[in-house]
């Protein structure tokens, strides 16, 4: 199946690049041909293709689910065609309008504050003089990242605990008290953004340290010369030196900003929360997998799904336009 | 080159270097206290930590908490579950993904720009939880151990790597040597490919042991059976749903209640240190590789 879809493609991709002098025939001829040739590669990347086509484009194929009704017997595909049935349920439900406020709260708080921090730490870490002690900084500082969110979200419920945590007790020493941080409707975002930050600002740091790397010294000595200060020349050479990196960064994060951190939010959540911890991919899995409604949770999928996709594709359209840097 | 800024001693400078000295310490106390401090409690006596009299050394020593924590059943099936994932899954990945990866970096395997469009496109579009979880239900693989081996067995990200070091890393004369020698693809693969490529197939390994290391996902969406179930969801119920505070996640399994509240916290700590331990241990020996690795992916994103 696989083989087929690749023939033609195959047969277009060679005719152009090639001179008149290695014609080759297209079609399904020429790809038995290419398969007879090349076998051994083939043979090599088809349990790739295997695993790809079966568990991400199957789940693809089974997503009008979202227009069907589901029926047991029918399976994933075989139900009645309902059309936009469950997404105008979805859209008309009561929860909609919250748990579009809380994704979008969560995801453009996470995005804005998760991609200032690693650059800000960057330039830190860049203006450290010594090897040795840069490497031990930037070593140090990416270490969270390696914790599992399981054991974060515990770990943030051990610090934030009203009775006995470290957070709860320093918060009462600057006169903070009895706060419930894991239970308290305005401290659930920051507490997930600001542990989001500690656990992962060192590792994505990791990046644009090695495009300050890259940087000519002799743009610094010049400058140096030319009486900037260690502020100035930040500005004006470390900081359009990261730009590159910078978009093709957020381009990606843009990609995933309502789906990001399903696990982390799941697990933070509590009764006291949920009015604001309540996400897309939260409700998915309780509608879908919890509760059996298994075409409703396909549609908020989806829809999840589609508004991912159509960011990432704007952004990519606005940074190419701006800066001739992008994806595709 | 930069030690010639230091010399400059004008105000500004100085000022500079103090704001970036405090900052530096400042950065480096909140990375790392929040760990020290949990190993440091969980080896306290617990009314210790709770009154706030523990803060940067051991106070009244309990080991009360490993105690209890060695005695639980529960964490050994964890482990071992996970151990049993991650040594069988990490194996998989990177006899599909390796493979594939040198394929797609042959020059002369024409389909290989489609190829890559068709994995590129499933980083960014995919089904979504609810047909996965039918069309593994469909296969048998729920609550069967298998699910956390085959669904993740390429990841896209790694495959494009891989790919990228082989193109560029490997010269094409030889490949074109070995040809002459009577060497296949296969061969090639096998005996100059691979050994060539130890640093970015031990960069991809780690990616992918980590991964399966830390996986809860799996285990809550798609397995039911606890015996089956992988450290992460353990810990998820020692931890996370067994609070006796702040309200009560609800959560499956799991027995609440059977620990002094007192001592509730100290095993809570000394879960996070067990369950951290190996990354944290084996963390120096290997954060080089993941560095190289960030790099490499970069090169090419």
């Amino acid at each position: 199946m696989t083989v087929t879809r690749s023939g033609p493609a195959q047969g277009t991709a060679v005719a152009p690049s090639r001179g008149p002098t290695r014609t080759r025939p297209k079609g399904l001829a020429g790809l038995r041909r290419h398969v007879h040739r090349y076998w051994q590669l083939w043979v090599m990347a088809l349990p790739a293709i295997g695993f790809v086509v079966l568990f991400a484009y199957v789940p693809m194929y089974g997503l009008q689910l979202a227009f069907r009704e589901f029926d047991f017997t029918a399976g994933l595909t075989g139900g009645e065609w309902v059309g936009l049935k469950y997404f105008r349920q979805f859209f008309e439900s009561p929860q909609f309008w919250t748990l579009m406020r809380n994704t979008v709260v969560i995801s453009v708080t996470t995005l804005v504050v998760g991609f200032i921090a690693p650059i800000a730490l960057a330039l830190l870490v860049n203006q450290v003089i010594g090897r040795r002690r840069k490497r031990f900084l930037q070593t140090a500082t990416y270490l969270p990242h390696f914790i599992s969110i399981v054991v974060i979200v515990g770990m943030l419920q051990v610090f934030l605990s009203p009775s006995s945590g470290l957070i709860t007790r320093v918060a009462e020493m600057v006169g903070v008290s009895g706060a419930n941080f894991l239970g308290d409707t305005s401290a659930f975002v920051p507490v997930y953004v600001i542990s989001e930050v500690w656990q992962h600002a060192g590792w994505n740091s990791i990046i644009y340290l090695a495009a300050l790397a890259s940087v000519d010294t002799q743009l610094y000595e010049a400058a140096r010369i030319d009486g900037a200060g260690r502020f100035t020349i930040i500005r004006h050479i470390d900081v359009p030196a990261l730009v590159p990196t910078m978009i093709v960064l957020f381009i990606l994060n843009m990609g995933t900003v309502l789906s990001t951190g399903f696990e982390k939010i799941f697990l933070m959540q509590n009764p006291l929360n949920l009015g604001v911890s309540e996400v897309l991919a939260t409700y998915v899995y309780k509608i879908g997998i919890l509760s059996n409604q298994f075409s409703y949770g396909t549609a908020i999928g989806l829809f999840n799904t589609l508004i991912n996709f159509t960011f990432l594709v704007i952004t990519n359209q606005v940074a190419k336009r701006l800066s001739n840097t992008s994806l595709w | 080159m930069r030690l010639s800024a230091l010399s400059r001693r004008t105000p500004g400078d100085i000022a500079f270097t103090i704001g970036l000295v405090l900052t530096c310490a400042l950065v480096l106390f909140l990375t790392l206290y929040p760990i020290y401090f949990v190993v440091i409690a969980s080896v306290s006596d617990p009314t210790m930590v709770a009154t706030g009299r523990v803060w940067f050394m051991p106070q009244g020593i309990s080991w009360f908490g490993y105690e209890q924590i060695l005695a639980d059943e529960r964490i050994w099936t964890g482990y071992r579950n996970t151990i049993l994932y991650t040594v069988v899954g990490t194996a998989v990945n990177l006899l599909v993904t390796l493979p594939a990866a040198y394929a797609l970096s042959r020059r002369e395997f024409k389909p290989r720009r489609v190829l890559m469009f068709f994995f590129a496109f499933t980083m960014f579009f995919n089904g979504g939880l609810i047909p996965m979880y039918l069309l593994l239900r469909d296969l048998n693989l729920l609550d069967n151990w298998l699910v956390f081996i085959l669904p993740t067995a390429v990841n896209v990200y790694n495959l494009i790597i891989a790919r990228a070091f082989f193109e560029n890393s490997l010269p094409e004369e030889l490949y074109e040597a070995a040809t002459i020698d009577g060497s296949n693809y296969f061969q090639f693969f096998l005996k100059m490919a691979v050994p060539l490529s130890m640093a970015i197939i031990s960069v991809i390994g780690l990616y992918y042991l980590v991964q399966h290391w830390n996986d809860f996902f799996t285990g809550l969406v798609f397995v039911r059976d606890y015996d089956k179930q992988p450290l992460q969801i353990v810990l998820r119920d020692i931890l996370i749903s067994n609070q006796a505070f702040s309200g009560g996640a609800g959560g499956a399994g799991g027995s609440g209640g059977s620990y002094a509240q007192q001592y509730a916290d100290q095993i809570k700590y000394g879960v996070i240190v067990v369950s951290t331990l190996p990354v944290i241990v084996l963390y120096p020996f290997l954060q080089r590789y993941f560095e190289k690795g960030v790099m490499i992916g970069s090169v090419k994103g």
